[in-house]
Parts: structure tokens; sequence; C-alpha cells
């Protein structure tokens, strides 16, 4: 039998020390809502669980000083749906973190978990990366930071190097006329792993778009920014063209599997669907709000 | 392996108890502890059946370590009642019939408080999306999410 | 008939008995049980779709510090398959046999091979890992197609087939008329071939049992099942322990669904308990579950119908293939039996093939086989309906079979119910109500009907009057459905006391006299008839006992309203004797009051229903929702009408998951890709509208309440509604399960129509 070792570190420099100490055997642990799945299912057997939540800039919500957001990675989507203005600023990455799992799933699941889990499929990834998150990672040789859309590196695997655990995402000051969205394609309601899902931020103008960004989960290996789709959102007053050639655009740049949860051709028509009605909902908000 | 020492607080008493670090809330609960009303439908947080609120939060216990619980407070569907007074809840579902088998009734009991705490007066949509992480398949949800809104009126009415 | 009238709690919305521990989390299902030294079971199972089993070394697990027995097939009892059937219900034993621990070969993966017990779950799954097993890796075949191909792997060799081995395990056929001359009178004729795949049942307990055997041999068992006799007599078979010795104890059931109505764990949990000399408890996984038992068979069906121009059905014809996974067994009889039955056809002929593939072996889901069948008659008759350019509901009324009508199936009807379900359905808010606008997706509406059996059989119950005047009631069968509540109403209302002074438990094996399964939506039909007839007895005592009191003739005394009073000519010359006094006075009146009644019941008159169906269809995404749902039923008596609606709207909503998402996935490897609730996609709350239902009641003049069973009928049309409005929404027709969102916008593809007014 494999020992298991708890610990609930109340520094983040304790817990890199135990984490980088304990190599390739340890884990970290936030809302645990992969992580114990993959222990029950005997797919992982850590040696060394470092509980991060004990730690208060993992679970801290804050405003920067110009006007961003600094959200700790362990903080979970129900924390951060009760705070006051988090939601307001950015409904699409608040929606998203809301969508992984249920209701009892939300009040422990992180968006830092979501992203160091490394699925394609996470859904908060795709709206933190249309919203330009960065991400600040503490490891043995200090802090760095790192673009959001960097840190998956493949299926269960990111960018992290050994010890480095994942602090806090830093989401950019708004302009006005802001706002974001995300969607997803299950084929129920509620319960799934996105098919397909599709962040997109935007920036407008008298009703011409002059910033966009679109992250794309669950059509390749890693969460997708698809610079094309914003491209072609650029400029636009999101007229039928435009939103067809975004769409294009995502679909061009699927490259998905068939598996249990949808096929290739599916997921790419999808893809571009999804686009077409996150950009328009996210253009709704950027200009209800003024 | 070494089992570890556990303090907390269960349905407002505190309770101490020893568990292997890998064992889940709900391992601790239906073991040990002896609370065997949350149920284990799936063991990966897709049924609900284990439903438990951790410091007021409803989570899933077995997607919570045991030793996570030192120093916080757990509520289970043994709490619910107080004393030999249910809760509007547990009335509601005996009368309205919004149980049959009874595997899935904790958790859809805990997590109907839950949702009644934060939103006292639920649409049936929103009813309806707060009790999708707990699985039922007898009922087809029909009379649960009756009772969870005849139930939130009545308390309103209160 | 004696259908009690002016009822006080018959059709009454009562608590149920279980209601208060349910709620509380009081109630014990299987997995909470433990006992002092009770040590854990695992089972260690194949991970080949089908293989030879070459030899199995067990030292090493054995020799793992912790583990207190190890059982292979070797200790189970062997039932040789050239000595033919040794049936128990519709079971084989021979099968049943190599189902809970393979011998020769393994045959789907999960299929288990060898057991440990250890003193803790970790050490016995370590241990498990320590067996080795030799395999001869076999080609294997899932599908049925696959399975029938002429070159396809061989699942069981001494089977033949036209001579030659094959998978096909076995035939049905009901046959009425001639189907040729019957085409030959039709103006128009459509077949079409649909498929299903394997659905599970879905129950949210995994399989679990705590057993203990003493030195002696005396056993006892607590588990979850359909039937605790059933526990017994299999445990016994397989064991070799007489059904005497062996305490079957029925924990609270957390859902089976027919999923129950045979046993995994118990013989092996009870081998493992005997030879480790501690009572050992298992508790399947949900993996396990999806893996290793249920679910039922995937399907492919070709359905033939033909009609004259004004709408009479004149021939029909059903080929129904089903999978019986590792070993013969799907339910034929299910899909050839019920799926023509709500019609009267002349000429008629309806086949059923039972083929077995490397999948694990089916277990009965409500209505075993009836709604694979009614998903493919009801989608043509749907087409027929149309091309004759009549109302889909005018249609089948036109065809409805009535009192009279003789069933393919053997039976000429008494007075069904099935007619009057179609009416209401047609005179129902629902059917009126305009589709309504769907914002950008497109609307549907789809009906269709369906039939189950029914069935009586043996039931025990024991009635006694407790020393303070209260009632125990003590039945044989499982409580799936909330039986308990609706003998709870029945006894009251004979015995004219609250409904709350009677307590309904379900006995043990040894405490109760034999009863047979719960399933086939038998359990109030059958119990109430046990029960009625021990509560009558207990009155014919009480009107004796007052009798013998006041000294009159027991002629003159009659009972109501809880207690006895003397009628003329003694009317009003004594104070009426409660049901309490006369128990305070049962000692020195003859003793202790109670009776007990077993019956072989008979008088199960089958069930009709008609339900009516309305979707929504995302034509970008290709996800169809069910946004209104009526179910009408024949219920005969609504003995608790709650009940009866929760039977009604639990059936509806596990077709709709059939329907749209649920079915077995697999790999390239022949393993199931899905096994948990997180991919095996159930509906959940927020994917199903309110269930409405409409309960027709035309009681069952055989039954002394009216019962006809309610469980099984709402799942078998329900498939088939919801194709017939996908197809009314989009215009094309879906011949394969599930409509999932990509086979929806494959499908798509092609150029759509608007919604149908």
């Amino acid at each position: 039998m494999t020992e298991l070792r708890y610990l609930a570190p109340e520094t983040l420099d304790e817990a890199v020390g135990a984490f980088a100490k304990a190599g390739s055997a340890a884990r970290i642990l936030a809302g645990g809502t992969d992580l114990l799945v993959q222990m029950r299912s005997g797919i992982l057997k850590p040696g060394v669980i470092v509980d991060i939540k004990k730690i208060p800039e993992m679970t801290a919500i804050e405003e920067t000083a110009d006007g961003g957001f600094r959200i700790g990675a362990a903080v979970s989507g129900m924390a951060l749906a009760e705070h006051g203005k988090f939601g307001k600023v950015w409904p699409g990455v608040l929606e998203a973190v809301n969508l992984i799992g249920s209701k009892q799933v939300q009040g422990r699941a992180s968006a830092g978990g979501n992203l160091c889990n490394g699925s394609p499929a996470g859904d908060s990834v795709p709206a933190m990366v249309a919203a330009g998150a960065i991400v600040t990672i503490q490891g043995p040789d200090g802090r760095r930071e790192m673009k959001v859309e960097d840190v998956p590196a493949g299926p269960g695997r990111t960018h992290l190097k050994p010890g480095e655990i994942l602090v806090s995402f830093k989401l950019p000051p708004r302009p006005p006329a802001s706002s974001d969205a995300y969607l997803r394609m299950i084929p129920r309601t509620e319960m799934d792993i996105a098919v397909v899902g599709c962040g997109v931020s935007l920036t407008m103008k008298d009703g011409t778009v002059t910033s966009a960004r679109v992250g794309l989960g669950a059509v390749a290996p890693t969460v997708l920014l698809v610079e094309d789709a914003a491209k072609a959102l650029i400029g636009s007053k999101l007229d039928d063209a435009a939103l067809a050639k975004a769409a294009a655009a995502c679909s061009a740049a699927c490259r998905p599997i068939d598996d249990k949860r949808g096929t290739i051709a599916y997921r790419t028509k999808v893809a571009g669907v999804l686009l077409k009605r996150t950009a328009t909902i996210a253009a709704q908000r950027a200009t209800q709000k003024n | 392996m070494a089992k570890v020492h556990v303090t907390t607080t269960i349905n407002g008493e505190p309770m101490e108890f020893l568990c292997e670090p890998n064992d889940t809330m709900l391992d601790a609960l239906r073991g040990p502890l002896g609370l065997t009303g949350s149920k284990e439908g799936c063991a990966s947080g897709d049924c609900g059946a284990c439903s438990i609120t951790l410091d007021d939060r409803l989570v899933c216990s077995c997607l919570m370590l045991a030793v996570e619980s030192e120093g916080h407070e757990i509520r289970t569907i043994e709490g619910m009642a107080q004393g030999d007074r249910l809760h509007p809840l547990q009335q509601k579902f005996l009368e309205m019939a919004a149980l049959q088998c009874g595997i899935c009734t904790s958790g859809m009991l805990v997590a109907s408080d839950a949702l009644l705490k934060k939103n006292p007066d639920p649409t049936e949509e929103e009813v309806r999306f707060w009790l999708a992480g707990n699985l039922c398949r007898c009922t087809g949800y029909d009379k649960i999410v009756r009772a969870v809104m005849e139930t939130a009126a009545e308390m309103r009415a209160q | 008939m004696n259908v009690v009238t002016n009822n006080k709690w018959i059709g009454q919305r009562t608590i149920r008995p279980d209601g208060m521990d349910k709620v509380t989390g009081r109630a014990q299902f299987a997995a909470d049980t433990t006992m002092p030294g009770m040590i854990w079971g695992k089972i260690l199972r194949s991970p080949h779709p089908h293989a030879r089993i070459r030899s199995i070394d067990t030292s090493k697990a054995e020799k793992l510090p912790g583990v207190k027995a190890v059982v292979t097939s070797k200790d189970i009892v062997d039932f040789p398959i050239e000595k033919g059937a040794v049936m128990l219900g519709i079971q084989d034993m021979r099968w049943m046999c190599r189902n809970v621990m393979a011998r020769d070969k393994a045959l789907f993966p999960g299929h288990p091979v060898a057991a440990v017990a250890a003193t803790t779950e970790a050490i016995a799954a370590e241990a498990c890992n320590l067996i080795e097993v030799d395999y001869e890796v076999l080609p294997w075949a899932i599908e049925i197609e696959d399975a029938l191909k002429p070159d396809a792997p061989i699942l069981h060799e001494f089977n033949k087939w036209e001579g030659k081995p094959s998978n096909i395990v076995g035939r049905l056929e009901h046959k009425k008329g001639d189907i040729e001359q019957g085409f030959k009178q039709a103006d128009i004729v459509i077949e079409r071939t649909f498929t299903t795949r394997p659905v599970h049942q879905g129950y949210i307990e995994p399989h679990a049992c705590l057993i203990s055997v003493a030195p002696d041999g005396k056993t006892t068992i607590w588990s979850s099942s359909q039937g605790q006799f059933m526990v017994r007599a299999m445990t016994a078979h397989l064991t070799g322990i007489p059904q005497s010795d062996i305490r079957a104890i029925p924990a609270e059931i957390g859902g089976g669904f027919g999923g129950k109505t045979i046993v995994y764990l118990e013989p092996v949990a009870t081998l493992l308990a005997k030879k480790s000399g501690r009572p050992v408890k298992m508790v399947m996984t949900r993996e396990e579950v999806m893996r290793a038992t249920g679910p039922t068979s995937g399907s492919k069906s070709t359905v033939k119908i033909g009609a004259t121009k004004d709408g009479k059905i004149v021939a029909a014809h059903g080929t129904f293939y089903l999978q019986a996974g590792a070993f013969p067994g799907s339910p034929i009889r299910g899909a050839a039996g019920c799926s023509f039955t709500p019609y009267d056809i002349p000429n008629l002929l309806s086949e059923g093939y039972d083929v077995c593939s490397n999948r694990s072996k089916v277990a009965a889901y409500r209505a075993p086989g009836a709604p694979i069948g009614a998903y493919a008659v009801e989608c043509v008759l749907d087409e027929v309906a149309e091309a004759l350019k009549m109302d889909p509901l005018d249609f089948r009324a036109k065809n409805a079979a009535k009192e009279g009508t003789k069933a393919a199936h053997g039976p000429v009807f008494p007075r069904i119910g099935y007619l009057e379900t179609v009416e209401a359905a047609k005179a129902s808010p629902h059917y009126a109500a305009p589709l309504g606008d769907g914002n950008g997706k497109l609307r549907g509406r789809g009906v269709a009907s369906g039939f189950w059996f029914n069935a009586g059989g043996e039931s025990s119950a024991q009635v006694n009057i407790t020393e303070d005047g209260n009632v125990v009631v003590t039945t044989g069968h499982p409580d799936i459905g909330g039986s308990r509540a609706g003998i709870a109403n029945i006894c009251a209302e004979l015995l004219g006391i609250d409904y709350r002074r009677v307590s309904v438990i379900i006995g043990d094996t040894q405490t109760v006299g034999f009863s047979n399964l719960t399933g086939g939506s038998r359990v109030l039909f059958a119990s109430s008839m046990v029960v009625t007839q021990s509560t009558e007895k207990i009155i014919q005592t009480l009107r004796e006992r007052a009798a013998k009191i006041w000294n009159i003739d027991p002629e003159a005394v009659k009972w109501e309203n809880g207690a006895a009073h003397p009628v003329s000519p003694n009317a009003g010359q004594f104070e009426p004797l409660t049901l309490e006094e006369l128990a305070d006075k049962a000692p020195a009146m003859g003793g202790p009051i109670g009776a007990g009644v077993q019956l072989n019941t008979q008088g199960a008159d089958g069930g009709f229903g008609t339900h009516v169906c309305d979707v929504e269809v995302d034509v970008d995404l290709g996800i169809a929702r069910v946004i209104r749902y009526t179910a009408v039923q024949d219920v005969g008596r609504a003995i608790h009408p709650g009940y009866v609606e929760g039977q009604l709207q639990g059936g509806v909503a596990q077709g709709i998951g059939w329907a749209l998402n649920e079915e077995y996935i697999y790999t390239k490897e022949g393993k199931v890709d899905n096994p948990g609730f997180l991919d095996y996609r159930m509906p959940v709350c927020s994917d199903l509208p309110m269930i409405d239902c409409i309960m027709v009641e035309i009681p069952n003049p055989k039954h002394p309440q009216g019962v006809k069973g309610v469980g099984e009928v709402p799942l078998v049309p329900v498939m088939a509604a919801v194709a017939n409005a996908i197809y009314n929404a989009l215009g094309k027709r879906f011949y394969a399960l599930p409509m999932s969102p990509p086979k929806v916008l494959e499908k798509l593809d092609e150029p759509i129509r608007q919604a149908a007014e």
C-alpha cells in the first residue's frame, strides 16, 4: 500500500517547499473534484497531497489598483459568484466557472484546478483565454507569470515545471463597452463535459467591435486561442458575414477527435455555431452596459 | 498506514474521528461516524446522493477528503430535523409523494435546503438547475420539484 | 366484483409507511448494514470481452496479510450444460452459475473470475491484483450484426441453430391469421428497420450485501434485491446450502427497475463468508454496476404494417432481434408479445430472436422487451397514419383491441381500457393545445401507445392485531414503488381505522411465506389480494369475538368504522366493541388475533397506455428536448394516486433518457467506454418538464380493489412518442436510438421543413 500524507500548509512558501520535495508523487488539492475522482478510480495514487485552501492568497478575490481582478487559484465557483462585482465585469468567466459540474461541485471546484487538470474540455479555460487572463505561478525558483493559453500542454498535462504551483489568475481592467460570454454544447442541460466550449470577450465602440478574443475548448488537445476568429470580428458590426467568417475560422481551427462525447464532424460544425451565439451574447452585454 | 485524528463539528455537535488520509468525507460519515443517511451512488460527484454542507456550502461528500473537515462545520441529512420536528421540506416530500425508493432522498433534501437558504423564492427552472446534480431514477423529478416549490411558498408565507 | 365504494383511504394520498425513515436518513439500504468482525469482499473481473480461462493461480493473493478467503468458480455449484435447464423463474441456473463466476470462459469485460475477502477493501482490491489468470484471448462480437455473421465468434459452442454453431440461442413467435393474405388486402404497406442500444436500469443504489455464515451453516443475508426469496433460492442453488438455513433479509432497495431480479454478489459473498468464518460485505462500485449488471438488450427490429385506405390494419409482421449478452435470455417475449397487442390485427406474425454476444447478461428492465418492440411498431404506425392522412390517435382508436379481441400471444381480452386511453389522450388539454413558438427552435408533437402483460403469482401475507388494537401487516415483496403505502390504505379501509394505525413491513424469508419477485407490475395486485383475504379473516374473527361477548350470533354482528356493531334484531342493544377493546379482551376470548394467507394469485389484467409528447429541437446543435409530456394509462384502480402517478412519471423519464441520450458506448477493445453517470447520460432534473398524468380507472373485476399493475406500461410508448414528435418537428424520421445531438445534426444536414402545425 502506498502511504499517503495530507499536508495543509498556511503559507505559499511552505506549500511550494513541500510540493517540490515530494516530487512526482505529490498532488495539489484545491476543490478536489477531479483529484478525488482520479484517486477513487485508481488512476492516481499520490504519495503527498498538498491542500492549498488554507493559504489566504489562494482563496482571495481582489480588485487590483488598475481596475482588474486577481482570483486565487482555489477560489470556488460559488465563492466567485457571491462576489458583488466580479460577475458584472466578467459575466462570461463567471458563467464558465459555474458550469463546472453541479451546484455541489461548484461549491468546491476552482478555475485553478480546472486549468491544471489539463483537460481540453475544462469549461473555465476558454473563457479565461478569451479574457486574456495571466496566471501567476510560484515554484522553487520563485514567481513567474504566463498567459493562460500557454499553460495547457496536452490532455492531462501543463507547462508548469516540477514543484510549481498555480497561485492566481489576473484579469485585466475593462475598457468601457466591454463584456464576455461563454457557451458550451452538452447533450443534457447540465452535468456533462463540454463537447465544445466557446468563450468570447470583446469591446465595442458605436456598434463596432474594436477588440476581441476567442477561446475554444474540447476541439483540440489543448484549449485554443483562435486569433483568426477574433480578427474576423474586429472592425465588424457583428453582421452575418463577419459572424460567418469568424465561425468558419473556429471550425477551421478545430483538430478534434471522435469519442464517446462527440464526433469530429459534430464538434467542427458546433464550434462555429457556438462562436456566433457567444459573440452575439457578449456584444449584447457590452452594449447594454452603456 | 497511520490514521489521522480529525476534530470537526457535525450537525452542531463537536466530533472527533480517525480516518485514513485518503478517506473521503463520505467514507468517514458512513464508517466511523455511523451516519449512513448520506449514500454512495457513484463516488464521482455525478449523483448527489452524498450531498452535505461544509460551512453551509453544498458539496458532495464523496469529493472531499475527510481530513479536510478539520475545524469546519458539516451538516448531513441526520441533522435536518429538529428533534421530532421535521424540516418543512421533509414534511412536504412525505405529503407530496416526492420520494420512491429513497436512495436519492437524503441528498435531494440537503440540496433543496441549501437552495432555499440561498433563494427563498426560486422559479421552477431555478429549482431544476439547482437539483441537476442530484440524480433520481424513480420519480421523473416532477413531484420533487413541486414539493420544493410548495415548501418555499409555505416558508415565505410564515 | 367486490370493489369497495365510498372509500375513506383507498384513493387517498396518505403518507407512505417507510417515508419517515427515508426523509430522515434512517432507512437501511444494503450498504448501510455492518456486523462485528465484518470483512470486505472484492471481485476480480475479466478485462477481456471473450477469453478462455486456462488457469487461475490465487496463491499470491492468499498469502497477502489480511486476506481471509479466496473464491473461484471451483467453489460455485456447477450446473452442467448437458444436463439441461434448471429453471428458477425465468432464470436458468446453468447460466446463473456461470454469470456469477466465469467457468471455462470469460464472456464479457467485467465477468467475475475470482473473489477475495480481506480485512479492508483496499487489501481485498490489492489481493485481486495478485491473482494470476492465464487467458487465451478469443475474437469477440458485441453488436447483433457482428454476432450473426457467418464467421462470428461463437460464445457457446454447444448451441446450434439450423444445424450449425450459432449465437442465436432462441426464437419465439406469435401468429394469428395469414400475413401473406393480409398484406395482399392492404392499400398501403410500410416496412422499416430500427436499432436501439443497450441501456441500463440506472438505479442509484449499487448492488450490495452483507452475509454471515455461522459454523453450523446458518446463513444470514442482508441485501438489496427485488426478491428476498429469489436471493435465498439462487444462493442455495449456487452454494449448496439448504434454503431452510438461509435467512435473506430484504434491505430497503435503492431502485431496481428489473435489474435486481437476479443475484450477482450474494452467492460469492456467502462462499467467502463460509470460508473465512467472518461476515463479508460486498458493495459494487458504479463502474462494476455498469460493466457487469443489467442492462437491457440492444436490438434490431424490422416491422411491416399494411392497412386499407379506410384506416384498418390488415396485416403486420415484426421481427425482433435482441441482444442477450453473455448468456441466453433476452426479453423476446416482451418484444414479440406486447408490441402489436394494443391493436386488433387479423393477420399477424411477431417473431423474436435471442442473440448472445460478448456483453454483460441482460437483466429485466421495466416491461422487458416491450419498449423495444413498441418503439418500432409505434413509429411505423405513425408513418402509416400519416400516409393515410389520419390523425394518429384516430388511427389507433380505429384499430384498438377491445373486449373479445384475441391477442396474438393467446388471451381473448376481457374488458380492457386501451381505447379509453386513446380517447383520453385525444381529449386532453395537451393534445388540444397549440405547439407554441419555439423561438427559433422547431417544435413537434408525437403520440404512441404501449402494452404490458402484468402478472399475478405467489404472494404471502400475515396480518396481526397488536395487543393494543393496532395492525401490523407483513408481506414478502421488496417495495420499490410505494406498495407499502397502497397496502396500508387497503388494510385501513377494510378495517375501518385510520391508516396510521396500520404498520406495513416487508418480512424476511424465514418470517413470511414465499412471495415471488417484485416484478412484472405484480406487487400491489398480488399482495393486496392476500392482505385483503387475511384482513377479511380477521374481521370474521372480530365479529365472532364480539358475538361471543354479547352472546349473540356472529351473523348478527357487522364490522364498521373499526368496531363491531350488533345488527337486527340486536341493533342498539350493545355498545359497539372497537378494535382496541377486542384486542384487549383477546387473551380471554380465544387468544391472539391474526391471519395469514398464501396464494398463487390469478387474474392480472394487462395494462395499456397512450402518451403525448412535445419536443423542441435546436437545429443548429441537434439537441432535442421534451418540453411537454402527458401519460395516459388505464391503471385499474389508483389505490394511492400519488405513487401511481410516480410510476407513470418515472417510467416516462426513463424513456426520455432512452430516446435521447442513454446508450452503452464501446471502445475498440470491446469494453464499455462510459461506465459512470457522467457519460451514461440519464436525465437530470433540468432536462425534463413536469410530466402530466391522466389516470383512466377501469377496475380489474378479478381483483378485490380493482387493481391493475401500473409500473411497467409507462416506459413502453415513450421512445416512439419522442421519435414521432421529432419527426413532426423536423420532417425527418429517425430509425435508431438514441436520437443524440450528433445523430440529429447529421440527419439535419439534409434540408429541413418548418415545424408542423
